[in-house]
């Protein structure tokens, strides 16, 4: 035991040192992904495997018991008169709403994650975030969402970042935790990649771009750099890490570029939701939309899919 | 010295931009001396798609604005239009039009912008009704924009014929995606710069040209879609339409023995009403123990 600790901190690396961006080739790189031909039956998979891998999410003040509900008989009733469809992975909701969302999916197989550590901003003392995070966490949180504290890592002060890391890695227990960078805070690719190395070493067990309440939220090279940082850490330590993108991926055609990008940086072992989820809660509908189009050949409306 | 002219490169209007079609698929109708008109954009479903989803954003803003507006954005696109008036009888003479017929058709489509943009503001109250019934309520039925209207124009006329179709459903506050007559489209691409300049907000208009045979079913079947014009004869079409238009109820007018040219028939406010539903509210009146019959 003693040697495995020992071997484990005598790993983490001086996060200073974490490779520098290329921003121009990033960029290049992430475009190129969208330009792939899919063919009919491809796209089609590729939009079920989207719809599975989708945290359907509603963080707005004005949520109430019946507000979350009804998104949780979304989640299991996605739209029922097309068979055989998936359901997403999980819903993502505030501390308070964990009850109400976990026995509203009972049963059905469907996550419940929550944000926590004083979402969105972080701006809260330690001790609240760990409470915050229990507090999820014993209403039967299966997964938690926590923020990093982005003015103390724009300051610098890197080792700050990854004991509160660590800290709620440990309120967490066996709730997965995945860590918000909020990258459209973090402005440079550089510093992305820095963020998503502390995470991983940290304990998390997914990096996620945005909070969704911050533009620009997730981008394709955003994404970009964090799979190369995921895949990196695992050639290091032969540990997986999961990968959110958050906020503003709201189009069926955008979600498979994801998946797409996926699929090149880190593989197949990788395409299920237990290493990938998108955080959306519009995307769902376009995507039922264009399974929509393609079983019945014909262009759908709004109008007939239910209101998230 | 020679110089080289500067030939227009004709685009369809989505969204209030220009774009070429997704297809990169082009046609070159040409005119009764076998002269090539130009190359036109054979649109595509996607074209068609991507121009349902402008229209659609642009519904609510568009049906929102008071009708004295709209009223007055129409007034506007008769301006720009009479501004470049010349452009339009060139364009209509390279289309087999005699100068003077040409003339004709230009001063009759800026007419018809005036007289429906004079009906913006006044239709509702003509097919408005106070309807009496026999319960403590107060009535009322007014007449509210359906949506998006996909019109295919008619094919005889390159400019009278479209804007005959697109004023009365803009006037009422409907937007719309076009079809521009296969053979002579030159004035509807044109027409587009006109409403482009003519603070018609985008994406209320849209414009596709390209081959009816082609788009007719997606124009029929598109779930998004409220109602569905067409103008020509052919009964198959006509038959196709109608049973398209069925998966959503969509409505349907089939405006195929219209003569455009006739001021009397070929302008109504009734051209208005067809694209709109009427609304129907039961406002319950309060004091019921001392209401006296009335409104």
């Amino acid at each position: 035991m003693n040697m495995i600790a020992e071997k484990k901190i005598a790993a983490i690396p001086d996060f200073s040192n974490s490779p520098h961006i290329d921003h121009v080739g990033v960029e290049e790189r992430a475009s190129r992904f969208t330009k792939r031909s899919i063919k009919a039956e491809t796209k089609l998979n590729g939009l079920k495997l989207t719809l599975n891998m989708i945290d359907l999410t509603t963080l707005e003040g004005k949520d109430t018991d019946g507000k979350v509900k009804q998104l949780c008989y979304k989640a299991q009733h996605l739209h029922d008169s097309y068979p055989g469809l998936p359901t997403v992975a999980a819903v993502c909701v505030y501390p308070s709403m964990v009850g109400v969302a976990k026995k509203s999916l009972e049963g059905s197989g469907i996550n419940v994650a929550s944000v926590a550590t004083a979402f969105p901003s972080g701006q809260a003392s330690r001790d609240v975030k760990i409470r915050d995070v229990k507090f999820a966490v014993n209403n039967g949180a299966d997964e938690v969402d926590m923020v990093i504290s982005r003015g103390k890592f724009l300051q610098g002060e890197y080792n700050f970042v990854f004991d509160e890391i660590a800290a709620v890695k440990e309120a967490c227990g066996s709730a997965r935790l995945k860590v918000i960078l909020e990258t459209g805070e973090l402005v440079t690719y550089d510093k992305v990649r820095r963020a998503s190395d502390i995470a991983m070493y940290a304990g998390a067990d997914f990096i996620k771009t945005s909070t969704g309440k911050i533009s620009p939220a997730a981008t394709m090279p955003v994404t970009l750099v964090m799979l190369e940082a995921i895949r990196d850490f695992y050639y290091k330590t032969g540990k997986m890490i999961a990968m959110k993108p958050a906020g503003g991926i709201s189009k069926s055609k955008a979600a498979l570029h994801y998946l797409v990008m996926l699929k090149e940086i880190l593989g197949d072992a990788w395409m299920n939701n237990h290493w990938f989820r998108f955080g959306a809660s519009s995307l769902a509908n376009d995507v039922l939309m264009q399974l929509e189009k393609e079983r019945t050949g014909v262009y759908q409306s709004a109008n007939y899919f239910s209101v998230d | 010295m020679a110089r080289l002219e500067v030939l227009k490169t004709y685009k369809i209007y989505i969204g209030g931009q220009f774009p070429r079609t997704e297809s990169g698929r082009y046609y070159s109708p040409k005119n009764k001396n076998g002269q090539s008109l130009a190359n036109i954009c054979l649109s595509s479903r996607k074209d068609f798609r991507d121009a349902v989803v402008a229209a659609r954003g642009a519904f609510g803003g568009w049906s929102g604005r008071s009708a004295f507006n709209r009223s007055q954005i129409l007034y506007r696109i008769a301006e720009i239009l009479e501004g470049r008036r010349l452009q339009f009888v060139d364009e209509l003479i390279k289309q087999n039009s005699s100068t003077k017929d040409a003339e004709n058709e230009i001063n009759l489509s800026i007419d018809r912008l005036i007289y429906y943009a004079g009906w913006c503001d006044k239709f509702q109250q003509v097919f408005s009704s106070v309807n009496p019934v026999a319960s403590s309520h107060f009535n009322f039925s007014v007449p509210e924009p359906t949506g998006i209207v996909a019109i295919i124009a008619p094919q005889n006329t390159s400019l009278l014929g479209l804007i005959s179709v697109i004023a009365p459903t803009i006037a009422g506050g409907n937007t719309c995606v076009v079809l521009a007559s296969e053979n002579k489209p030159l004035c509807a691409v044109t027409f587009a710069e006109v409403i482009n300049s003519s603070d018609v907000p985008g994406g209320v208009i849209n414009i596709l040209t390209g081959k009816c045979s082609e788009l007719i079913k997606y124009f029929a079947d598109h779930m998004d879609v409220n109602a569905v014009v067409y103008c020509e004869k052919d009964k198959e079409s006509q038959q196709l339409i109608k049973e398209k238009a069925a998966l959503n109820v969509k409505r349907v007018l089939l405006y195929d023995s219209i003569n455009w040219e006739d001021e009397e028939k070929g302008q109504s406010p009734y051209f208005i009403i067809d694209t709109q539903e009427i609304k129907t509210t039961w406002h319950p009146i309060e004091t019921v123990g001392s209401a006296k019959a009335g409104y």
